[in-house]
């Protein structure tokens, strides 16, 4: 079928029938690909847009034994297919039997200019929207003609605006002066990457172009709606570096809050909190792999369970360990950073060196846009608003319950609790488990920033002792406050410095802090300070 | 009939086990990290070398000898692999080493393998600038893999580049390379953005959002990556949750192979890139047996193959060759012995190995699918023969290394001094 599509581009002979032109997607060759992609946008099938989406998304295979183009849907090593060209179901084969047509990123951008164009009578308005913007990377006067002809049906606004903008794009190459530029002035106001591109491109053609008036007038509004553009744009960044450094700030936060129970509160100097944030991924790993068809839930399951497991694990170690050890901080340093060599090489061991995939729920991934300069991505978000509520309900607990209550006794004066009633040996065994199960749900948020491997913990151990010993050891405020500040005196550093030297600045930082007010940033007070 | 055939195995394997007690065996030395940061990478390669061991002994061994491996665990700790080289080859005395992954573990077994006269071999891509008379270097050199990659990526059209790599030897000397080879093809300062992070560097909110801004400057841009490790995961995943798709800005990596991405959900992957020698989606029959045999090997039919064990693969089977053709172990003996040497690789081409001791291979670049696989788009017409010293920088431009000419008979003969630096590597 391949050779007799190229013999009919050759011969200038292009009419294929629909069904012919889906077949010929079996070529091996990337360029004729094109080509067919473009038919196949141009016939206006209605199969068109199905087969041209499922090709970007990889979908589309072909049978190997009679070389039916086919959409499959896989699992594991089954397959249920649908012929291409028709719709009509061809029930179930095997992963086997089928091959997959290829594309590479050159055939990636035509199909996404192909399926915007073919979008553009979209029910949703996002699709219309995103279908335009598309369109800016090529507008040229048959295309701005069609987007004309859209502007006199689309009723959504939002969309509106954009045609508009996509309109005056092409506008900045008319001849006409006037017309040149109301487009310079109305795209004043458009954020879009490619308005800025292109009012550049014009700007210097401009002032390559003979200096009568009517050019230096357009050089002036250009420069003009160039500076407007550029000052908003600059703000839009600020904002997006505040962001950042909040949403460090909450990781760091996350990872801290744990320790800031285990070490803060207890005094116990964990050195394998770490590990305890690593076997809360694993666990966000193991539960995704039990319920592989539940992968939006898994997360919310995850949480709870990571909590009971590694609070468990830390109740385990503080039992069979650390109470042996207490008021002996350098023996507890070194036989927890045992115990994190032992839980690292246990998971080497029974489930692999490698690194896990953990995948991320379809709510997690992608961006808010705010608009074309500002976005804001969705795991970031939720592990701000996570990180706070961790922290709200710890709060909680340590000042309104009754465990709360038995802790704070315990840790300002031991003694006087046991000769209360208090049982300290299970007070403090608790206390280690709640400060694990919180490093552990901590682990659950990771496994959707990082790797999910046997090193996830070593490479946050040194950022959570950093922030419970710069906020004030035994304050969960100070926890917050050094977090978010370390993140975003991190995140403001880091454009101009570069990531290693603001790592650096920020410790060297700490290190002065530390010198200045060893009790961080909020020291406690009065009589528990003593101890 | 199968069940004789594991007898005879077994009974063979007896002997062997036997005479071994009398060291009649050639002992393969094994040093890759079992344990710590490394393991993730190195643990594959050390059971390669086990599987290419256990294939050799069951057609015959060499010289009439069974093969013995000897495995040692460096744990991904620097000075001990120099501990561990030392330990092989004057304790157990083994007659080739295979081992190391990072450059900083090579470049600490460098003066004891020299001083005992040892013989390794190493499988890595690596920065190049080196050329050991103890060493065979199977992976890619700069020229094996950064240059051909820029090189496809400007065909592409592409005009801006962003290097971004972790703050280390390997990236830092790659970047220098490129960025002179770049500029000597034309390309403007302005155009080229450098930027280092550390290892396992997991925060890249910033640095994403400052290349989406430098390649939204209205030129095709591109982003040639040499980050290591662990950090790719939230690098990728970051560039896909602010959507910046290999459409728009394309990411080559010289460091992501296929063992990598088993540890990642590949779907934001898809489309972005990779240079290597090789890819488990090659397709020729010495390949579909090698995975056939590795994944029969390991007991897991998902296992995956990637460049380093096909460099463990290539350096194996010339040793072997080597040994033969100079009917001795003898390191003297066997290093002239590997010049010239052709070997098929798993492309469907043929490996060379060359007198800088750097070997004759393709250089395949592949775009990540939505299975962790590679679709290869692009390759060498033929065999690249591995640059030791690169001709993109100054100082190195006028070195070359020859081991079997008697004129030069080093690594680093300097063409305009007529001198050798002086010293071995």
């Amino acid at each position: 079928m391949s050779t007799s599509f190229a013999d009919a581009i050759d011969e200038g002979n292009t009419v294929l029938s629909f069904p012919e032109l889906v077949a010929s997607l079996t070529t091996k060759k990337f360029d004729e690909k094109a080509v067919i992609i473009k038919k196949i946008q141009e016939s206006e099938h209605p199969q068109s847009l199905i087969i041209l989406s499922k090709l970007l998304d990889g979908k589309i295979y072909y049978k190997k034994d009679d070389k039916t183009v086919v959409i499959a849907d896989i699992t594991k090593k089954t397959a249920s297919i649908i012929n291409a060209s028709t719709g009509e179901p061809l029930g179930q084969t095997t992963k086997k039997k089928l091959k997959k047509v290829g594309i590479n990123n050159k055939l990636r951008r035509a199909l996404n200019s192909s399926i915007a164009q073919l979008s553009l009578n979209n029910e949703d308005p996002k699709i219309r929207k995103s279908a335009v913007v598309e369109m800016f990377k090529n507008m040229d006067d048959e295309m701005s003609s069609i987007l004309q002809k859209q502007l006199g049906v689309e009723k959504n606004k939002h969309v509106i605006k954009t045609l508009e903008t996509a309109i005056s794009i092409n506008q900045l190459k008319s001849s006409v002066h006037d017309d040149k530029l109301q487009a310079i002035e109305s795209l004043s106001n458009s954020l879009y990457p490619e308005v800025r591109v292109a009012l550049n491109q014009l700007e210097k053609n401009l002032s390559t172009s003979p200096q009568t008036s009517q050019t230096l007038t357009l050089i002036e509004t250009t420069q003009n709606s160039l500076k407007k553009i550029e000052s908003r744009v600059g703000i839009y960044k600020q904002i997006e570096n505040i962001f950042f450094g909040i949403s460090l700030g909450s990781v760091l936060l996350l990872i801290a809050v744990g320790l800031a129970i285990t070490f803060g509160v207890m005094g116990v100097i964990n050195m394998a909190h770490g590990e305890m944030l690593m076997l809360g991924a694993y666990t966000t790993y193991i539960i995704q792999l039990l319920l592989p068809n539940h992968i939006e839930y898994s997360i919310l399951i995850s949480i709870p369970t990571a909590f009971i497991f590694t609070g468990l694990v830390g109740i385990g170690i503080e039992r069979g360990v650390i109470r042996f050890l207490y008021g002996r901080p350098l023996e507890t340093l070194l036989a927890t950073f045992g115990i994190s060599l032992i839980l690292q090489q246990a998971v080497r061991t029974l489930i692999s060196p490698q690194n896990r995939a953990v995948s991320t729920p379809e709510w997690m991934s992608g961006s808010l846009d705010i608009n074309p300069a500002l976005s804001l991505t969705y795991n970031r978000l939720y592990i701000i608003i996570f990180a706070l509520l961790v922290l709200a309900g710890l709060m909680l607990l340590l000042n309104k319950s009754k465990f709360g209550l038995q802790v704070r006794a315990v840790t300002q004066n031991r003694s006087m609790a046991k000769a209360m009633g208090i049982k300290t040996d299970w007070v403090d065994a608790f206390t280690f488990g709640l400060g694990s199960g919180i490093a552990g749900i901590a682990g659950v948020a990771l496994s959707q920033l990082t790797n999910v491997g046997p090193n996830l913990g070593q490479a946050y151990i040194i950022d959570s002792f950093m922030v419970v010993v710069f906020g004030g050891v035994g304050n969960l405020w100070g926890t917050l406050f050094g977090a978010m500040t370390l993140g975003i005196a991190n995140k403001f550093l880091e454009p101009s410095m570069g990531a290693v030297l603001a790592k650096i600045i920020v410790l060297v930082f700490i290190i002065l802090f530390i010198q200045k007010r060893p009790r961080g940033m909020f020291a406690l007070k009065g009589r528990s300070a003593d101890n | 009939m199968k069940k004789l055939s594991l007898w005879s195995v077994l009974c063979v394997a007896m002997i062997a086990w036997s005479s071994s007690a009398f060291s009649d065996t050639i002992k393969v030395g094994v040093l890759h990290s079992l344990s710590g940061t490394m393991a993730i990478s190195e643990t594959t390669l050390k059971d390669t070398v086990l599987m290419m061991v256990e294939e050799q002994n069951k057609a015959g061994g060499l010289l009439g000898k069974q093969l013995e491996a000897v495995v040692v665990d460096p744990a991904s700790d620097w000075p001990l692999f120099a501990e561990k080289m030392r330990e092989l080859v004057e304790v157990h005395k083994v007659d080739v080493i295979f081992g190391c992954w990072t450059s900083v573990s090579r470049k600490s077994v460098l003066p004891v393998v020299e001083e005992l006269n040892g013989l390794l071999f190493y499988p890595v891509q690596y920065e190049g600038e080196e050329s050991s008379k103890n060493v065979f270097y199977t992976g890619a050199s700069p020229n094996q893999q950064a240059i051909p990659a820029v090189d496809y990526l400007m065909d592409g059209g592409v005009e801006r580049w962003v290097l971004a790599g972790t703050d280390y030897v390997y990236p830092r000397t790659t970047n220098k390379i490129l960025e002179s080879y770049l500029k000597l093809k034309g390309v403007d300062e302005k155009d080229i953005m450098i930027n280092y992070t550390p290892f396992s560097h997991s925060d890249w909110q910033t640095i994403v959002s400052d290349i989406k801004q430098f390649g939204s400057a209205g030129k095709k841009t591109a982003v040639v990556s040499t980050i290591n490790g662990d950090a790719n995961v939230p690098f990728y995943k970051e560039l896909g949750n602010q959507g910046l798709s290999a459409e728009d800005i394309p990411v080559v990596a010289f460091s992501v192979g296929e063992e990598e991405l088993s540890g990642i959900d590949t779907a934001p992957l898809v489309g972005h890139l990779a240079a290597w020698n090789y890819f488990q989606s090659a397709e020729s029959e010495e390949n579909d047996s090698f995975i056939e045999a590795w994944q029969a090997f390991i007991g897991n039919e998902d296992r995956v193959t990637n460049d380093p064990m096909e460099a463990t693969y290539i350096g194996f089977k010339m040793w072997a060759e080597a040994v033969s053709k100079a009917g001795t172990t003898e390191v003297d003996k066997v290093r002239p012995a590997m010049y010239g040497l052709e070997v098929p690789n798993l492309t469907g081409g043929t490996a060379v190995m060359n007198t800088n001791h750097h070997l004759s291979k393709p250089v395949l670049i592949g775009e990540i699918q939505d299975d962790g696989q590679f679709e290869i788009v692009w390759s060498t017409d033929g065999e690249v023969k591995g640059d030791a010293w690169t001709d993109y920088l100054p100082e190195s431009a006028v070195i070359v290394s020859d081991w079997a000419d008697p004129a030069i008979n080093c690594g680093n003969f300097n063409t305009e001094t007529k001198k050798c630096s002086g010293q071995n590597y």
